[in-house]
């Protein structure tokens, strides 16, 4: 009833089918409950059928009301059994469902944020988002009808063949040829219905994108009086779909008739063969009579079996989807150093406390006769090689430094390698030669969460998140007080548009912050990092458009921010790269040219050309 | 229901199919009742007589019944697939065209996304309704009056137990039905919930490793999550309820038939054979109720979408073209009269009031201001992207409300702030601004727009195949190939808003004198960046919605407070920097 199963077919089935075997299995006893209870339910709907010929029979060779009353007692009391046990085993299903769905939302939410970026990069973020929404979506489909049915239409079957074997041995051959036959017809159609599915698919894909990218532009389409040119491509599109979808699902259709047209020649035939048995004189007519009825209805539960088999084929194809995205890596983390708080004696002896101090150390977790390093902000690159795929050099032989509360910027064209640098210092990308140090230690013996506290950065896209503003700074340092969000709010120049709000720090934001400027949102990027307080900084400076005033306010935010702590800056602007301690000047992934802002100029070299034509913003 | 009704109203070009494939589904329903019919001929005639011709004969109508009933539902499959697929189609193609005929204002009223989720999941639900629906819709009531017909004949007095048991479960499956409508409403939030803070967790996903926020991210989801279990759990948990509901219907009707049929033998009013019979006429008419009600809590769930594709073809353009438009654009000369301008009628504050501005054709004319000082808004008003709402906007020496709007938007060209490139090569997208333009004139647009440098250097050149939404070019080169498009289409009017953001000062530099050449065309040009503006004829300064001034670089210079700090503010200390520019 709950729509159609879209024809997807799992890849490798027994492998999908163990991994959700393991999600079925934390719930064992309740589906052990529904087990138990559909089968009963389904036993008891079989022996009420098969109780009222005994029943009338009764009736009439006592013909007592007593005998009757017996009888219809009985009956009353599996009856009652049984649409309890329905009662039971639907409720016990359902829970037992959103339980598992719940589970598998959840793990895959939170495997997703263990995995490394070079993961999302190569992912479209549609196609991650249909695993929540279709994915998620056919499994619980055929975990709210399939699962039961699957059981009663199961024990519906071998009950059925059961009795006909009782009533008579030589007639159930040919019903199991019958099902024999109709399992065949199954399974070839099964795989047809692949071909026209795929078919389906792939259109529906195309339909989809077409129309996303049409609408996305549609201002533009405006703009050009493209209109009629696009309708033709979509009217294309449509037609091809509507096409593929009508074979895709009259061939589906096919499925049912088909069956049952299996199941009524294979009816003719017992009932034929049946009769010149009786004429024979091998069975006798009372028998075949009753025997025919049973035959009759033993080609129901298969209908139902094959379109189950549909529905949990699908959702076990989206459920391969999901657990291959359980599978990839997580991002490996092989640190065992420790960021700690510690106190100061004295002497300048470090130790390591519980209160916040202020004061911060590495200290190593598998060497703890290792001394603390306090937490100084010196980072350095050595002979540093990068490149997203092994065959691919973006970045060559890097080696530069920066000393605590130094300020380094990096210029040069798009693609030259400025944010792939600083993407590595917080370990997004693993570099594949050479060493990256922090406060001289290797970086890949620091945890990552450890060594990604002690960095801030304020990316060029600002992406807030539902809920308030002080919530957003709040991302920054999760246990910040509300007077140490205003005040790094204060130190981003961010504090006064954020009261001029209408609720202040308690206005909402939705939509990635539709409602605030582009401006606005960098503000709020840039309190978010001066909450953090890390001793590092990374900065891309934004290069879309933002009105000269909010520039201004967002230039004075920067430098109250960089104060005092060691900074990586993509710059964009002049007075950056000015008040810089050093600038490198990347091209092709290599330092060409690195010195102060005079220093440069005065080489005239490729720094002097990229300064008087100001920089590619892009 | 009024919504189910208009999206199905749809159909109306497959009628024929439709009415095609309820006759097969009513065929196929005789021949599956006269096969059983058959069945009792050869037990009860043919065997007692020792027949073997009779035998094989019923034998044979009985596949070749088999056989017409497989015909027949093979045919009913072909015409429910088209019936259902061409709904499809026809709604999609409808939201298709309507939403081409949307103005700006419209698209502003509907996301993106969501009028993505109406043209594409939306119409899936609709045509699975009636996929899977229509089946069950058109056998069901045949099965369930036939049931009960054949049981009156056999019992009358007994079939009446029919008459009250089939209502009660029919109004019981009712108010399941209407228990769940709200319930789903619900659960489809819950939904959008989750969904929305995927869709958050996946575009911020630099920021949370950033911050190693995982764990806080995953504790945010895990809310939502609780929540859709939840409501999920309150759904299905009625939802399953028809399933003992009817068997305990069903079962109630069969044990009081049992009862009283048992009594009637025994009394000698009826006979064992038609007490069986009877029995067997149970299931069919329960399920065919079933089987209805089915259909409609489908339909209940289908009915979300069908609201929402209504809601979609059922928007009004916000503008449309005059009874008798004038085609031809005298020349690029544009005039505000008084001019204001709100987005919505709620909206307290105009976007826009009261603007005065003459604008000679041929002129270049550089408009500044701060965030929010609608400097989009007043150009957008020329190509009638959207109406005034008091005042004129005149083009031409004439009202843009005169004017076929193709005719207007070819003679307008604008290059809009958030510019797209589409899917395809380099060249389809430029084609984009003329059709028939050939090699050279796209040379000259990309010249122009010096977006030439690049394309050069790029192997396949004009070939070169962008990904969707423009992804293998940087920004700055985007928006020079956006900046040729619209040179393509020759206008009087150019508009460029804020188009060259993202282009380095020498390269804006150079396209500024190559669109000086064009001496018949009005320029019209946004710009954050003073040096972007400071050449033109005259400089428009908008504060919140209204000139604040009109003059050349040197006199605002000296005259105006906004100008002059926005000139400190980009050229202090930057000597350097004023000489170069």
């Amino acid at each position: 009833m709950a729509g159609q199963p879209n024809g997807k077919r799992p890849g490798n089935l027994k492998k999908t089918i163990r991994s959700f075997g393991e999600y079925l299995g934390h719930y064992k006893r309740m589906l052990l409950v529904v087990a138990v209870l559909a089968t009963i339910s389904a036993g008891a709907n079989l022996l009420g059928t098969y109780m009222i010929k005994p029943i009338v029979n009764q009736i009439t060779v006592d013909g007592s009301i007593a005998g009757l009353t017996r009888g219809v007692v009985t009956a009353a009391v599996i009856y009652i059994i049984g649409a309890l046990s329905t009662l039971g085993y639907t409720q016990t299903m359902v829970r037992a469902a959103q339980k598992i769905l719940r589970e598998i939302r959840h793990n895959l939410f939170a495997h997703l944020q263990t995995l490394e970026l070079s993961f999302f990069d190569s992912q479209r973020k549609g196609d991650l988002m249909s695993m929540f929404t279709n994915d998620v979506d056919t499994i619980a489909e055929a975990l709210n009808n399939s699962f039961a049915t699957l059981i009663q239409s199961f024990v519906q079957v071998v009950g059925t063949l059961i009795l006909l074997f009782v009533l008579n041995w030589r007639l159930t051959f040919l019903v199991v040829i019958g099902y024999i036959a109709m399992f065949v017809y199954i399974r070839y159609s099964t795989k047809r219905s692949k071909y026209y599915f795929d078919r389906q698919q792939q259109y529906l894909g195309e339909m989809d994108g077409y129309i996303e990218e049409m609408v996305a532009g549609q201002k533009v389409v405006k703009v050009f009086n493209h209109e009629e040119e696009n309708l033709n491509g979509f009217i294309a599109r449509n037609e091809k779909l509507q096409k593929a979808g009508t074979s895709a699902q009259s061939y589906a259709a096919t499925m049912i008739p088909a069956v049952v047209s299996i199941s009524y020649i294979n009816y003719a035939m017992i009932a034929v063969v049946g009769g010149i048995m009786v004429i024979m004189g091998w069975s006798d007519l009372g028998s075949l009579a009753s025997y025919l009825v049973f035959a009759r209805q033993s080609a129901m539960p298969i209908n139902q079996l094959t379109q189950q088999g549909n529905f949990i084929l699908a959702a076990l194809a989206g459920a391969e989807r999901i657990f291959h995205t359980m599978e990839q890596k997580p991002e490996v983390d092989e640190g065992t150093i420790d960021l700690v708080n510690v106190r100061q004696d004295e002497n300048g002896n470090l130790t390591v406390c519980r209160e916040k101090t202020g004061m911060w150390a590495w200290k190593d977790e598998s060497h703890p006769e290792n001394q603390l390093v306090p937490l100084r902000g010196d980072v350095r690159f050595n002979n540093v090689t990068f490149g997203y795929r092994p065959d691919q050099h973006i970045l060559s032989e890097i080696s530069l430094y920066a000393k605590p509360g130094q300020k380094i910027a990096f210029v040069g064209s798009t693609g030259a390698g400025k944010t792939t640098i600083t993407n590595l210092i917080n370990r997004f990308y693993e570099i594949s030669g050479g060493t990256i140090t922090f406060d001289g230690i290797d970086v890949r013996k620091i945890k990552k969460k450890d060594l990604r506290h002690s960095l801030g950065i304020v990316l060029q896209d600002t992406h807030l998140f539902t809920g308030t503003i002080a919530d957003n700074i709040r991302f920054g340092n999760l246990e910040a007080t509300q007077e140490e969000i205003e005040r790094a709010a204060v130190i981003a120049n961010a504090d006064s548009f954020i009261r001029r709000l209408p609720q202040g720090y308690e206005t909402m934001v939705t939509g990635d912050g539709a409602n605030l400027s582009q401006g606005q949102r960098q503000l709020l990027a840039i309190a978010r990092a001066a909450v953090a307080d890390p001793p590092v900084l990374i900065l891309d400076e934004a290069t879309s458009s933002i009105d000269t005033r909010t520039e201004a306010l967002i230039e004075k935010g920067m430098d109250q921010l960089m104060e005092g702590r060691t900074v990586f800056v993509i710059a964009h602007r002049l007075s950056t790269v000015r008040n810089s301690n050093a600038i490198m000047v990347l091209e092709h992934g290599e330092i060409v040219e690195r010195g102060d802002h005079d220093e440069l100029l005065a080489q005239k070299g490729e720094y002097y050309q990229l300064y008087h034509g100001m920089f590619e913003l892009s | 229901m009024d919504d189910l009704k208009y999206v199905f109203s749809y159909l109306k070009s497959y009628r024929k199919d439709l009415i095609l494939a309820i006759i097969l589904v009513c065929v196929e329903c005789m021949f599956e009742i006269i096969i059983p019919l058959l069945m009792t001929d050869l037990i009860d005639v043919g065997v007692p007589a020792r027949d073997w011709g009779f035998l094989m004969r019923q034998g044979g109508l009985m596949v070749g019944c088999a056989v017409l009933a497989l015909i027949t539902g093979l045919m009913y499959a072909r015409f429910a697939a088209k019936t259902a697929n061409g709904l499809g189609a026809q709604l999609r193609l409808a939201q298709y065209k309507k939403m081409q005929e949307y103005d700006f204002q419209n698209l502003d009223h509907f996301s993106v996304p969501s009028l993505v989720t109406r043209m594409t999941t939306d119409v899936t639900v609709m045509q699975n309704a009636v996929n899977a629906g229509l089946r069950p819709l058109a056998r069901s009531p045949i099965m369930l009056f036939m049931g009960i017909g054949l049981a009156f004949m056999i019992n009358s007095s007994l079939a009446l137990i029919f008459v009250i048991t089939a209502p009660v479960l029919g109004v019981i499956l009712a108010l399941i039905v209407h228990k769940i409508g709200p319930l789903y409403n619900k659960q489809q939030a819950a939904i959008d919930h989750v969904n929305g803070r995927v869709q958050e967790d996946l575009t911020a996903i630099r920021a949370i490793k950033a911050f190693v926020r995982e764990d806080f991210e995953t504790e945010q989801f895990d809310e939502v999550n609780d929540r859709l279990a939840s409501a999920s759990l309150e759904t299905f948990r009625n939802a399953v309820l028809n399933q003992p509901a009817f068997q305990a219907t069903m079962y109630i009707t069969v044990v009081c038939i049992m009862w009283f049929g048992g009594r009637m033998i025994l009394a000698g009013s009826m006979t064992v054979g038609d007490l069986t019979a009877f029995l067997s006429y149970v299931l069919q008419v329960m399920n065919s109720v079933m089987l209805i009600s089915n259909v409609f809590l489908m339909l209940t769930r289908s009915l979300a979408s069908a609201r929402r594709i209504r809601e979609m073809l059922e928007e009004k353009p916000a503008l449309d073209n005059p009874a008798q438009p004038v085609t031809e654009v005298k020349d690029g000369q544009i005039d505000f009269e008084n001019v204001s301008f709100k987005y919505t009628e709620k909206a307290q504050k105009p976007a826009l009031s009261h603007v005065n501005l003459h604008i000679p054709a041929g002129a270049t004319v550089g408009v500044i201001g701060g965030t929010g000082s609608a400097k989009t808004t007043l150009v957008q008003l020329i190509p009638r992207l959207y109406d005034a709402t008091e005042g004129t906007v005149k083009v031409g020496g004439r009202d843009v409300r005169d004017y076929d709007m193709a005719a207007l938007r070819d003679a307008v060209g604008i290059v809009l702030q958030k510019n797209l490139l589409f899917s395809g090569t380099i060249r389809e997208n430029l084609l984009w601004g003329n059709q028939e333009a050939d090699d050279d004139a796209i040379w000259t647009a990309c010249r122009t727009a010096c977006a030439d440098e690049f394309l050069n250097r790029m192997p396949e050149g004009l070939d070169t195949d962008l990904g969707q939404g423009g992804v293998n070019v940087s920004g700055g080169q985007k928006q020079r190939l956006c900046i040729a498009r619209t040179l393509l289409k020759h206008p009087k009017v150019l508009i460029f808003d804020d188009s060259t953001s993202a282009v380095d000062t020498a390269t804006e530099e150079k396209i500024r004198t190559g669109l000086a050449a064009l001496t018949d065309v009005t320029k019209i040009i946004i710009a954050q960046r003073v040096t972007s503006v400071m050449k033109a004829d005259f400089i428009i300064i908008l504060e919140d919605g209204q000139v604040h001034a009109v003059g050349t670089h040197q006199e605002l210079l000296q005259s105006d407070s906004i100008y002059q700090e926005i000139y400190d503010s980009q050229m202090k200390g930057d000597e350097e920097d004023g000489r170069t520019a």
